[in-house]
């Protein structure tokens, strides 16, 4: 099961052949199955364990045929087609062995049918009928039926083995296609059955809640809990991660009541996620925004509790809530300048939003202070990349993936952040035998598939780097043709690294020189390599230069510009990508042309009918200084929660209490929205039309499946309806006129159109209407001319640990959940799944700070602190804890600082200086000096301490009556904690 | 939720052996491959060593070979030699053959199961006995034949399974 090539990894073979099935001639692909041949010339043969993405399995026996020539009856899932073959597909043989074997199928099979959830789609039901059983038949063949035990562990879906016909579709799913592995065939003979580990409820078991199987499954023994039967199925984008999965929405009574996986879908081929597939809930959640709410006047700016809505806000007619946000902001940009207004843009919104939005506050207000959450994620990549290559978005496609021979992963929890590109690394290593190394100071899922791993300290991702380039020019494994050929810069990089040696790495990064060694010959040997990374490479204070070496270790080995090879940063949000090319930036228009220059100015002073602005405007990490210095006035965020996004949130509350005029668009009260002045409700991804450009640069269209709650609208609708009343009507009537503008303006979308985008989408730069798109860029040169090498030294992060703050914190995000949680957490099965956020750390750390498992600890650092459970865990290593940024209740970017990026202005979320103590032994220690003493650490703490002999000896026994007699009355944890803290003291 | 298939690592009969566990695994697992196949022989000398397969065992052997663990639980579970609990100190087998069952063999393996409070292929929760069949033991002319630890009792009555088993474990 685990050597072979699945089908869906293996090349399309050309070459055809030709047979008879059934006295018809059949041309067939060379290398099908006789099944596969019969059934691409429309010749039915039931299967039960047949399925065109997995390995041919033979386990049903229900497609047996016969074959001149061959003895017997043959499986044709398994048996090769060859020139010339003589197959029957329907001799009074065949037909007799397969109402056996089906007969043998269904002896046990319950027969609810009537009540079964997938009775329409039933497999087993359709052969039956296909078949004609008789009831006699099965009756003689029934034993006793055994009723097993449903699981109904896992809050999304349901596993009846009663209904199990032990094809081994989900099994071999979960293993070819996930790559998880949670469930096998166990046990055997009339036992036999599909089993976790242990035969434990599926819960318990390392299923990712992919639903892969569930997708496959031909009965009704894996099936969703909540799905209903759709009226109608509506394809459109996940609006998750940046993969940007293709899916068919089910939709009865403007609600999703089923969802599945584009079987066509150019990015994904039928999979999602656990997100992707159970995650979608919240669009009908009774939580949405229905109408504006205006603020009453003389409340305070503060986080409401559920309930307290009509405290703060009273709901409004558009008109009244768009004519005070006009009002408003005339009277800021009269007041104070078109620059004393910022405008937050969205990555969660379509293209023509983002278009839209871009416009109003260039043409509009008459400010380039635009920007987005991109800011927070890839700032680093798209500058960096710019500098390297002239363009910042990933050079290749996921399509090359099934090429490459080597992946390079830093800086990026794939499995987690973009399952369905992590499942591509795994299925590529385990079966495709290509190789991985793994850079990242925590362990992670593909830990376990990686040749190499290195765990190298945070921040000291340029050194690594440098390091493995010393390797490589070292032993002769440069590219020299490629560095003369489309390079600049190279004499000063290999200058640079020269004083990288694996000796002086090792020193800064903790990686072993035997591994940093062994990395840099995989990659300097390999025929095609690429890099992934994600916000462990950009969020840094040398995030440009982090994504600046990336650039480099690709140039210096020719890793560029052929298939399987090349730079591939893994954008976070769906429409990052998007919103980065529609030019949601403060200093370029649509398509990275610059604000600065005359001529493009004048462009879209000409499209537009107005004067533009040359100043670029300020980034998404400077609007709260702005604002707490007095220059920014007033806001308009969309579709952003920058109150749990943004570092330092005190900084940020600070100056959203201080700004005058704040609006809010979004589709729920999120933690910002809360704060704003005027908060109008916006359309979900499945109420608008519109298109996401995902991670490879392809552009999607999204689809409207549902109408919006109450009197939600799309946020173009939503911009273009204020920016008339400001005064300069955009007459937009649809999101596909808006794209017909962008591309008019914008010569990498130059061919984009609705009408090109039914299947596949495109993928820019796509110049003109009969350009194909680009799957990879920079075959011919690079969009800057040649590739430059940028020679950089390493800096270390920001802030290291100290006595009071010795641990680092590291932040990011788990499978299950999503960013602020706004949408994920209103999600039934992602928030039972994962109800609440732990902080991970190392059991050395753990044992030192006396802290067990699930302990409710209090983290700190410089700017704040936060109680959060404690997860111990050998993921993250010694000194580093991690803690994913989803939970407002223990918000991570409370502690986060930050220290920015000095030219992408991204700020160092990856690395911040924390401490860690019980809660319990916090409370107790802010009135007691002896506690807080303790609880300091290390041994000895109580030497300076001038003790009776007999406090010695109670102390030294842990004699806890006597010591509650001078402490007072202590918790019941504190005193176990205490017990075991005195018993390392040395006495 | 306690799984009567799976020991939980508490439940080892000797204290300490679990402390142990990881380095008995680790001085195995030294003497063999990488390699899938050699899944079975490592499975064969593990239980030999623990008289079982522990939990965390068949993890460690998982990870040792790269295999998902659900894949080593189905093999443990589909051959009737591993087992996935401890075994008592006395091991019962009542044989199932022809000759035995003509002669009440049945009677005798009911008779077992109901004095132990166990069925074949389970161990009693003192860790005391543990019931197998076998298909034939060969002693067919001491029908039925029931063994107690390699020691062969032919022409068993339920008397003698009462008297043999003592009070039984409980």
């Amino acid at each position: 099961m685990v050597t072979v090539t699945p089908s869906r990894v293996e090349e399309k073979k050309t070459d055809t052949i030709s047979l008879t099935i059934n006295g018809r001639q059949v041309v067939a692909t060379k290398g099908a199955t006789v099944l596969e041949a019969a059934l691409s010339a429309g010749i039915y043969i039931p299967t039960l364990c047949y399925d065109p993405d997995l390995k041919p399995y033979g386990a049903c026996r229900l497609c047996v045929v016969e074959i001149e020539g061959m003895r017997g009856l043959v499986s044709s899932c398994t048996t090769p087609a060859t020139e010339g073959m003589v197959v029957h597909t329907e001799t009074a043989r065949v037909t007799k062995s397969r109402r056996i074997t089906m007969e043998l199928i269904i002896a046990n099979h319950h027969g609810d049918c009537l009540t079964c959830a997938v009775n329409q789609q039933c497999e087993l039901l359709k052969i039956a009928r296909y078949l004609g059983m008789e009831q006699e038949h099965i009756e003689r063949l029934r034993k006793g039926t055994q009723v097993l035990p449903i699981d109904r562990s896992h809050p999304a879906f349901e596993r009846d083995p009663n209904k199990c016909i032990l094809c081994g579709i989900c099994v071999r799913a979960c293993h070819e296609i996930a790559v998880v592995g949670a469930i096998d065939l166990a046990f055997r003979g009339y036992s036999a059955k599909v089993s976790t580990f242990g035969d434990k409820p599926i819960i318990e078991s390392i299923c990712k809640s992919c639903g892969e199987c569930i997708s496959r499954c031909p009965t009704g023994a894996l099936v969703p809990k909540w799905e209903k039967a759709p009226v109608k199925e509506v394809k459109t984008i996940c609006p998750y991660c940046g993969v940007g999965c293709s899916l068919y929405l089910g939709v009865r009574d403007n609600e999703i009541v089923s969802v599945r996986g584009d079987p066509e879908g150019a990015t994904n081929k039928g999979s999602l996620c656990v997100k992707g597939r159970w995650g979608y809930d919240f669009v009908s959640h009774p939580e949405r925004l229905t109408t504006p709410l205006i603020r009453i006047p003389g409340t305070s700016r503060k986080l409401g509790q559920d309930g307290q809505l009509h405290e703060i806000f009273r709901e409004a007619t558009w008109d009244e809530a768009l004519e005070l946000a006009a009002k408003r902001l005339l009277e800021l940009k009269e007041n104070y300048g078109p620059d004393g207004i910022a405008i937050l843009s969205s990555a969660k919104c379509t293209n023509e939003e983002n278009y839209v939005m871009q416009k109003f506050a260039r043409a509009v207000i008459g400010t380039n202070n635009i920007d987005h959450c991109a800011r927070l994620c890839h700032a680093s990549t798209v500058v960096g990349g710019i500098a390297a290559f002239g363009q910042g978005a990933m050079s290749n496609s996921y399509r090359d993936f099934e090429k490459t021979d080597l992946f390079f992963v830093t800086g990026s929890n794939t499995t987690e952040c973009h399952p369905i590109i992590g499942s591509i690394i795994k299925r590529r290593v385990k079966f495709g035998g290509a190789k991985l190394i793994l850079a990242d100071p925590r362990s992670t899922e593909l830990d376990e598939y990686a040749t190499v791993q290195l765990h190298h300290k945070p921040g000291t991702d340029v050194a690594l780097i440098n390091g493995l380039m010393h390797v490589i020019i070292r032993d002769g494994l440069e590219n020299t043709g490629f560095i003369e050929e489309r390079t600049e810069g190279f004499e000063d990089l290999r200058q640079l690294v020269e004083k990288y040696s694996p000796e002086a790495v090792e020193t800064i990064t903790g990686v072993p020189q035997s591994d940093l060694e062994a990395a840099a010959h995989l990659f300097g040997e390999a025929k095609s390599a690429c890099v992934l990374y994600g916000m462990g490479i950009t969020q840094h204070i040398t995030g440009t230069d982090n994504v600046k070496s990336v650039a480099n270790l690709l140039l210096l080995t020719g890793n560029m510009g052929r298939e399987g090879t090349g730079f591939s940063p893994l954008r976070g949000q769906n429409n990052v990508q998007g919103a980065c090319d529609m030019g949601a930036l403060p200093n370029v228009y649509p398509g990275y042309q610059k604000v600065v220059e005359p001529a493009v100015r004048m462009k879209f002073e000409t499209a537009w009918g107005c004067e533009l602005s040359d100043r670029p405007g300020v980034v998404v990490t400077e609007v709260a200084d702005g604002i707490n210095k007095g220059n920014i006035k007033g806001l308009y965020v969309m579709g952003e929660n920058p109150m749990l996004s943004e570092p330092y949130l005190e900084h940020t509350a600070q100056a959203l209490n201080k700004v005058e005029f704040l609006v809010v668009q979004d589709i729920f009260l999120s933690e910002t929205a809360w704060l704003a002045d005027v908060v109008l409700p916006a359309a979900a991804f499945a109420e608008k039309e519109g298109t996401f450009t995902n991670t490879e640069r392809r552009i999607q269209r999204i689809r409207q499946a549902l109408m919006p709650p109450g009197e939600a609208r799309a946020d173009w609708e939503i911009i273009s309806a204020l920016a008339e009343r400001m005064g300069h009507p955009f007459g937009y009537e649809s999101a596909a006129q808006i794209m017909e503008e962008i591309a008019s303006l914008t010569p990498i979308y130059g061919g984009i159109r609705f009408d090109r985008l039914d299947q596949d989408g495109l993928q820019w730069p796509c110049p003109d209407s009969s350009h194909p798109g680009t799957p990879y860029l920079y075959q011919d040169g690079f969009a800057r001319g040649r590739g430059k090498f940028h020679a950089m030294d390493h800096i270390p992060p920001a802030e290291s640990v100290s006595k009071s703050y010795p641990l680092i914190l590291t932040t990011g995000r788990i499978l299950e959940h999503w960013h602020t949680g706004t949408m994920s957490r209103r999600s039934g099965v992602l928030s039972k799944l994962r109800p609440e956020g732990a902080i991970e750390m190392h059991p050395s750390d753990a044992t030192k700070l006396g802290l067990i498992e699930s302990d409710l600890i209090v983290v700190a650092s410089k700017r704040g602190q936060i109680e959060v459970p404690v997860h111990i865990t050998e993921k993250s290593p010694p000194g580093v804890v991690f803690m994913p940024f989803h939970w407002h209740e223990a918000a991570a970017n409370i502690l986060t600082s930050d220290a920015l990026d000095p030219v992408a202005k991204i700020p160092e979320f990856k690395v911040s200086a924390v401490n860690a103590v019980l809660a319990v032994l916090d409370r107790a220690a802010q009135d007691n000096a002896f506690l807080a003493r303790l609880a300091e650490n290390p041994a000895e703490a109580l030497k300076d301490y001038n003790l009776t002999k007999e406090e010695k000896s109670a102390l030294a026994s842990g004699d806890i009556r006597k010591i509650e007699s001078w402490l007072g009355k202590l918790d019941e944890r504190l005193r176990t904690w205490l017990i075991l803290r005195l018993s390392q003291e040395k006495w | 939720m306690a799984n009567p298939l799976v020991a939980e690592d508490t439940q080892a009969p000797v204290l300490g052996r679990e402390a142990t566990i990881e380095e008995r695994l680790n001085g195995i697992l030294s003497s063999y491959q990488r390699n899938e196949d050699q899944l079975i022989p490592i499975l064969q000398q593990v239980q030999l060593a623990f008289g079982y397969l522990p939990e965390t065992a068949m993890r460690k052997i998982a990870k040792f070979l790269n295999l998902p663990e659900s894949t080593v639980f189905g093999v443990v579970t589909f051959y009737a030699q591993f087992r996935l609990v401890p075994s008592g100190r006395n091991m019962i087998t009542v044989c199932r053959g022809t000759a035995c069952h003509v002669r009440g063999g049945a009677r005798i393996l009911r008779e077992v199961e109901k004095h132990l409070g166990v069925k074949p292929g389970e161990t009693t929760s003192d860790f005391e006995y543990s019931l197998e069949t076998v298909a034939c033991f060969g002693a067919c002319a001491l029908a039925p034949v029931m063994v107690v630890n390699d020691k062969v009792q032919g022409r068993m009555s339920t008397a003698k399974v009462r008297e043999t088993l003592g009070n039984g474990s409980s």
